[in-house]
C-alpha cells in the first residue's frame, strides 16, 4: 500500500576536518511510512545526519540510504526527498504562496498546477489568507509553516524535519504538532524528525532515538496508538517520564 | 496621505536651502562688488541660459545620451561581467582584487586614449562614460553574489536546480540590493565621464554637447555660460541619478528594508 522507502543507517560517521567527530558508528533503520524522532543534546550531530542523508554533506564512513519496498536500493530523486531545515529559509523577495511552489517551480510542473498543488498544502498546513504575504510580514511561526508546506508540496516519500518547532512558543508548537501529524500520516512519507521536545516526539514518533555524542544512546518504541494521542492522558506523560529518565541518564545527571 | 506630505517636504527642504543660497550669492556678489568675469549673478547666469535655450537644450540632450548610453553599457558589462567572474573561481580569485583596485585609479585618464581608438565624437564620450562607471557595477555585482546565504542555496541543490536557474531565481534576486548600490555610484560616475569623454575628444558643430559648451564659453570669457552649462550638467546627473534610485527601490520596495523606512 505504502511505497515510501525503508530509510537504512549503516555504521554512519561523519569527521570533520577540524577534527571534530559528529556522528561515530550511527545506525538504525526507520521503516516505511514510519516516524522516527531523533532527540538529543545540542551538538550531538543531529543536524549532521540530516544533512548526509539529504545529501548536503558526505559520510567519512558508512552510508545513510534509501531502500524500496521490493529490497532494491534507491536514490530518491529531486523532490522525492524533502527538507523542512532548522530554520524556514525562505526567498524574501517572493510571496508565502511562491515560496510553497519553489520546489514544482524547480521541477518543471506548470503554472496552473503549480498553483493548484500549493494552495492545496498552504491551507492543510493552516496558513489559508496569508498566500500573497511577504516572509517579512509574518510570524516566526507562520514562516515554519510555510517552511513545512514547501517541504510537503512536491509529496516526498522521504521527510527529513530538522527542529521545525524549534522557535515558536508551546501554544503554537502543539498547533503544528497536530498540523505536522495529519500531513504525515496523509503522505504516508517515512520521517525523521528531529526535536528538543520530548512531549513533541511522544506525540508525534513511533520510535524515539535518543543520541548522544553522536551515537544512539537509546531506542524507544512509543506503545501509543497512532491514531489521536491525547497529551493529558496518563499513558502519554508515562512516555514523557519514560523518555525524560532516559534523557537524565544520558545526561549523567539521574537519581537512584 | 502622510506619505504625500513626507515626500513633499523631502523635496521642499533641499529646495528652500537652494533658493537661500541663490539669494545669498546674489546679495554677496552685489555687495562685494565681484566682477562678473570672476562670478556672475545668478540672474545673469539664468538670463544667458534663457538666451542660449537652443543651444543649451541640444547639447543638454547629447550629453544627456552619452551619459545615459555610458551607464547602460556600464550596467551590462558590470553585472554579466560580475556574474561571470563570481562563477568561475580561477577568474573570481585573479578578477575580483583587480576590479577593486581599479575602482580606485583615476580611470578618467584614460580619456585621450579612448580618443586614439575612437577618435573624435560621440563613441569617446559614451566609453568614457561606460569605462568609468564600470568597476563600481562589477564590483558590488560579484559583492552581492558572493554573499548569498547559502542556506538558501541548499534550497535550490536539494531540487537539484541547474545553475543557470539558481542565478536566474536565487543569485540574481538576491544581489540585486547590492547591485542598485552599486548602480547608484555608477549613475553619478557615468556623467562625470561623458563630460571628460566631451572634453578630451572636442567635437563640435551645431550638436556640441555641455562638455564642449563649457570649453568653448570658458576660452571666450562668458563666465555666466560656463556656470549654465555647469548647472545642466548637474541636472542631468541627478536626474540619472534619481531614475536609477527610483528604479531601484521598485524592485525592492516588496521585500528589502532599505526600502521599508520609505514606504511610511
Ligand atoms: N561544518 C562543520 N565543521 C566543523 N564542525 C562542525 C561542522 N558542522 C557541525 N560541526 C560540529 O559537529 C557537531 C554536531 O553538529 P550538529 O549541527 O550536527 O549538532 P546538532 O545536534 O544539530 O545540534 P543542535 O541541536 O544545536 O542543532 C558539533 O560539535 C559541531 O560543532
Ligand atoms: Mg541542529
Amino acid at each position: 500500500m505504502n511505497s515510501a522507502p525503508e530509510v537504512v543507517c549503516e555504521a554512519l560517521s561523519r569527521r570533520f576536518p577540524n577534527g571534530v567527530c559528529a556522528l561515530d558508528k550511527i545506525s538504525f533503520r526507520v521503516p516505511s511510512g514510519g516516524l522516527t524522532a531523533i532527540i538529543g543534546p545540542s551538538g550531538c550531530g543531529k543536524t549532521t545526519l540530516l544533512r548526509i542523508a539529504a545529501r548536503l554533506d558526505q559520510s567519512t564512513e558508512g552510508q545513510i540510504r534509501c531502500v524500496s519496498r521490493d529490497g532494491t536500493p534507491m536514490l530518491p530523486r529531486a523532490g522525492q526527498l524533502a527538507v523542512c531545515f532548522q530554520e524556514a529559509r525562505l526567498l524574501p523577495w517572493r510571496t508565502a504562496l511562491e515560496n510553497v511552489a519553489l520546489p514544482l517551480e524547480l521541477a518543471g510542473v506548470d503554472r496552473a498546477e503549480r498553483r493548484m498543488r500549493a494552495n492545496r498544502v498552504i491551507h492543510a498546513a493552516g496558513l489559508d489568507g496569508a498566500q500573497q504575504r511577504m516572509p517579512a510580514q509574518l510570524s516566526g511561526g507562520m514562516r515554519m509553516r510555510v517552511a513545512l508546506a514547501r517541504a510537503l508540496v512536491t509529496q516526498p516519500s522521504v521527510l527529513l524535519l530538522d527542529e521545525p518547532c524549534s522557535s515558536v512558543d508551546e501554544f503554537t508548537r502543539m498547533q503544528l504538532d497536530e498540523e505536522i501529524r495529519r500531513l504525515w500520516q496523509a503522505s504516508g512519507a517515512t520521517t525523521i524528525l528531529v526535536t528538543h521536545s520530548v512531549s513533541e516526539a511522544v506525540f508525534l514518533a513511533d520510535t524515539i532515538i535518543v543520541m548522544e555524542h553522536g551515537r544512539v544512546h537509546a531506542t524507544h518504541t512509543v506503545e501509543l496508538p497512532q491514531g489521536g494521542r491525547d497529551r493529558t492522558s496518563l499513558a502519554f506523560s508515562q512516555e514523557v517520564e519514560f523518555i525524560m529518565r532516559t534523557l537524565a541518564c544520558a545526561a549523567g545527571v539521574a537519581r537512584r | 496621505m502622510k506619505g504625500t506630505l513626507a515626500a513633499m517636504r523631502t523635496i521642499t527642504a533641499p529646495l528652500v536651502a537652494v533658493v537661500l543660497l541663490l539669494g545669498c550669492w546674489q546679495v554677496a556678489v552685489m555687495v562685494a562688488d565681484i566682477s562678473p568675469f570672476l562670478l556672475p549673478r545668478p540672474t545673469v547666469i539664468a538670463h544667458s541660459m534663457w538666451s542660449n535655450r537652443e543651444v543649451l537644450f541640444d547639447a543638454t540632450l547629447s550629453t544627456a545620451t552619452a551619459a545615459l548610453a555610458g551607464f547602460a553599457l556600464a550596467a551590462l558589462v558590470g553585472i554579466i561581467g560580475g556574474s561571470v567572474i563570481a562563477a568561475v573561481p580561477v577568474l573570481r580569485r585573479s578578477l575580483y582584487p583587480l576590479a577593486t583596485i581599479l575602482q580606485m585609479v583615476p580611470l578618467v585618464a584614460v580619456a585621450p586614449l579612448l580618443v586614439i581608438w575612437l577618435g573624435f565624437g560621440l563613441p569617446t564620450a559614451i566609453a568614457a562614460s561606460a569605462v568609468v562607471a564600470v568597476f563600481p557595477v562589477l564590483a558590488s555585482t560579484i559583492d552581492g553574489l558572493r554573499s548569498v546565504d547559502p542556506g538558501l542555496r541548499e534550497v535550490f541543490l536539494l531540487a537539484e536546480a541547474p545553475p543557470w536557474t539558481r542565478w536566474r531565481k536565487l543569485d540574481l534576486p538576491a544581489s540585486i540590493p547590492a547591485i542598485v548600490t552599486g548602480l547608484r555610484i555608477a549613475a553619478g560616475l557615468a556623467v562625470i565621464g561623458a563630460i571628460v569623454g566631451e572634453f578630451v575628444s572636442g567635437y563640435g558643430g551645431s550638436r556640441a554637447p555641455l562638455g564642449i559648451v563649457v570649453m568653448t564659453a570658458m576660452r571666450e570669457a562668458r563666465t555666466e555660460l560656463v556656470f549654465g552649462a555647469v548647472a545642466l550638467c548637474a541636472v542631468v546627473g541627478f536626474v540619472l541619478f534619481g531614475v536609477v534610485s527610483t528604479l531601484g527601490w521598485l524592485l525592492l520596495r516588496r521585500w528589502h528594508s532599505s526600502a521599508q523606512h520609505e514606504l511610511e
